[in-house]
């Protein structure tokens, strides 16, 4: 053990503990994870978006609320507006530096509502079944037949705008394929000895569902979520650019295309900024999700 | 289904009742699905803010008013037989008056439908004839080059919001080059000449032997429709490649190629023979998936379709529109759906 070096020790075929063989499996993930140039690519993307949203006010050459009537639509290189100002003279730059943290933020809000309540409507509905199973999947099913911008448009005009109330209408728009893969998982673990085997030292549905098939539903969720998260990220920027997400004087990246539509044909660069980050982070989200199917489940790839 | 019955020798015993059954089930789950999307409408409708009454009467209305056209609107009525009430209306096709023209929205959805039919069914047409092919020769020569063109394209597609790639579009192809009509179905001049028959302009401007008007439109529906077509393409050639990788690597390809065919025939005389259904079924959901596209498209070019109408209804509060809008939107994304599983279970032996 004492010569071993720390990859050694992880990549042993014979490991010594439960933990052991865990990180083992972990590492060979992320090993397989780290040949694939594309997934590293969206990934450091991503980390990159994460830091710049941690260090906004640094990195950011100007308040992005500002506005500096005297210097409006100011073009591209301009000196210290690189990318340019926008019809009020705010940096665009900056705005775009901020709006990465609204992004994120919405994301994070999707990724945490929507798979937890299609985690919990599909195993139970997997697990319970009977009409339980019936009516919650006749329910995902008449969410799932709904086109999502549409329904989520309806729950935005109903709530109000404003970027809670997308974010809502979006996870209850997101659900149900959710629902629908956990269910699958459930079905497939529910026969395991397994589960009988804790089913007949007692363990009730609850114990069950949460300690035994949540866990195992978790891997093939990730991978959904990574993959749908450019859709969120698009259908959060849609809803933006409708003005039926955040509001302005709010630097989000929709809303700033939003904006900059006025004056496509004679300052382009006003819209195309914002777009091109939106294209960029919904592709690293793609790119990561397509690496993450790889590793955890070679199955579902092709 | 005759045909269905026909391939299963082995279930000739009761041919019946399995068909009979399966068509019942079927109607029934299309039932409670149309129901639910009724209901989740009517749910939105009442959660709104915006009080029903209110908004028909005014803010000035005298409370005998109000009241009046409380009771006239069911409100006093218990939750559940306000939405039956709901659901008889909108099974006739009534969707309730428009807060802002004051006409039944019914009427001024049959008139902007047909525009966004016309867009999405122009987009997936550039997206089959373009995207089948494409898929075909990347899963023929997996790793090629054209294999990674034809990744980069679909992966572009999945990641780009469709509204900035139109302002793109309008910025290079109209503002710079001139090659394309702008926003809006025809040109001014050419507004309201053509008589409108079939609401699809195109289709009318045929009708009607105007090639002049014909040519503005198409220059006009060609940007946002390709727009919509490469969006359909992305997914349309990504299904089509791992569909031919799973036929080319069955065991009847190989047969072939021992028996010396021609690899063109190989591939589109077999290979692709058997995934006509797959295909079918895939297109009709991107068809079903343009249609939601189309929301954002017509706003960008001012398109006067049923996206354009829903947003315009929404941002001025007009509740009934909105939701009118929904529940046509949705019924025809069921119906593509349901038609899709109907035309695999038909056509597909195996899916009995």
């Amino acid at each position: 053990m004492a010569d071993q070096t720390l990859r050694q020790w992880l990549l042993t075929d014979t490991p010594t503990s439960r933990r052991h063989a865990k990180l083992s499996a972990i590492y060979q993930g992320w090993l397989s994870f780290r040949s694939n140039t594309m997934a590293m690519i969206g990934l450091w993307i991503l980390l990159a978006l994460v830091g710049i949203a941690a260090f906004a006010p640094i990195l950011s050459p100007h308040d992005p609320f500002v506005q500096d009537l005297g210097n409006r639509l100011a073009p591209l290189g301009t000196e210290s507006h690189i990318l340019g100002t926008d019809s009020l003279g705010r940096d665009i730059l900056s705005r775009l530096i901020y709006g990465s943290r609204i992004t994120l933020y919405i994301v994070a809000l999707v990724a945490l509502i929507a798979p937890v309540v299609g985690l919990l409507v599909g195993t139970v509905s997997g697990y319970v079944g009977g009409w339980v199973d019936v009516v919650l999947m006749r329910i995902t099913d008449i969410f799932l037949a709904f086109p999502r911008l549409v329904l989520a448009l309806a729950f935005v005009a109903a709530l109000g705008a404003g970027i809670e109330n997308a974010v809502l209408a979006i996870s209850l728009t997101a659900w149900p394929p959710y629902a629908r893969i956990a269910r699958a998982e459930t079905l497939t673990i529910r026969a395991a000895d397994y589960i009988s085997a804790i089913q007949l030292q007692g363990a009730g549905a609850m114990r069950i569902i949460t300690r035994h098939i949540w866990p195992l539903c978790v891997s093939s969720l990730i991978v959904r979520v990574t993959l749908d998260m450019a859709g969120i990220i698009l259908a959060a920027a849609g809803l933006g650019f409708l003005g039926l997400g955040a509001q302005p004087p709010s630097p989000e990246w929709g809303a700033m295309i939003s904006e900059g539509r006025r004056f496509i044909l004679d300052h382009w660069w006003v819209a195309t900024m914002p777009g091109l980050a939106i294209f960029t982070v919904s592709l690293a989200f793609n790119l990561l999700g397509d690496g993450l199917r790889d590793v955890l489940d070679p199955k579902g790839g092709e | 289904m005759v045909q269905a019955n026909d391939n299963g020798g082995a279930r000739s015993r009761a041919p019946l009742p399995g068909w009979f059954t399966g068509t019942l089930k079927t109607l029934g789950s299309i039932a409670v699905t149309m129901l639910g999307l009724v209901f989740i409408t009517f749910i939105i409708g009442r959660v709104m803010p915006i009080d029903p009454v209110l908004a028909i009467v005014g803010e000035r209305a005298s409370q005998s008013t109000y009241d009046a056209a409380y009771l006239q609107l069911g409100l006093d009525k218990p939750v559940i037989v306000q939405f039956s009430y709901y659901v008889w209306d909108v099974m006739q096709g009534d969707f309730g008056m428009s807060r802002l023209n004051a006409r039944p929205v019914a009427e001024d959805i049959a008139r902007v439908f047909p525009a966004t039919l016309e867009l999405a069914t122009l987009g997936v047409f550039f997206g089959i004839v373009l995207g089948v092919p494409l898929g075909v020769v990347a899963a023929v020569r997996k790793g090629s080059w054209i294999d990674q063109v034809a990744r980069v394209v679909a992966l572009v597609g999945y990641s780009m919001p469709i509204f900035w790639l139109g302002l793109m579009g309008l910025l290079v192809f109209y503002g710079m080059l001139g090659w394309v009509g702008g926003p809006g179905r025809v040109g001014i001049f050419y507004e309201d000449i053509v008589p409108s028959v079939t609401g699809m302009i195109l289709v009318d401007s045929i009708l009607d032997r105007n090639w002049t008007v014909l040519k503005d439109a198409f220059s006009h529906i060609v940007l946002p429709a390709s727009l919509l077509g490469y969006y359909s393409l992305a997914y349309i050639s990504r299904m089509t490649r791992s569909f031919m990788l799973e036929q080319l690597s069955a065991e009847y390809i190989t047969t072939a190629r021992v028996k010396g065919m021609s690899e063109w025939d190989v591939v589109w005389k077999h290979a692709f023979r058997n995934i006509r259904v797959q295909l079918i079924t895939v297109i009709a959901l991107s068809y079903a998936g343009l249609l939601e596209g189309s929301v954002l498209t017509e706003i960008i070019f001012s398109w006067p379709g049923i996206g354009s109408y829903i947003t315009t209804a929404l941002l001025s509060a007009d509740m009934n529109s909105v939701l009118g809008g929904t529940v046509v939107v949705g019924l025809v994304f069921i119906l593509l759906n349901i038609f899709s599983d109907l035309l695999y279970k038909v056509f597909d032996p195996r899916a009995k």
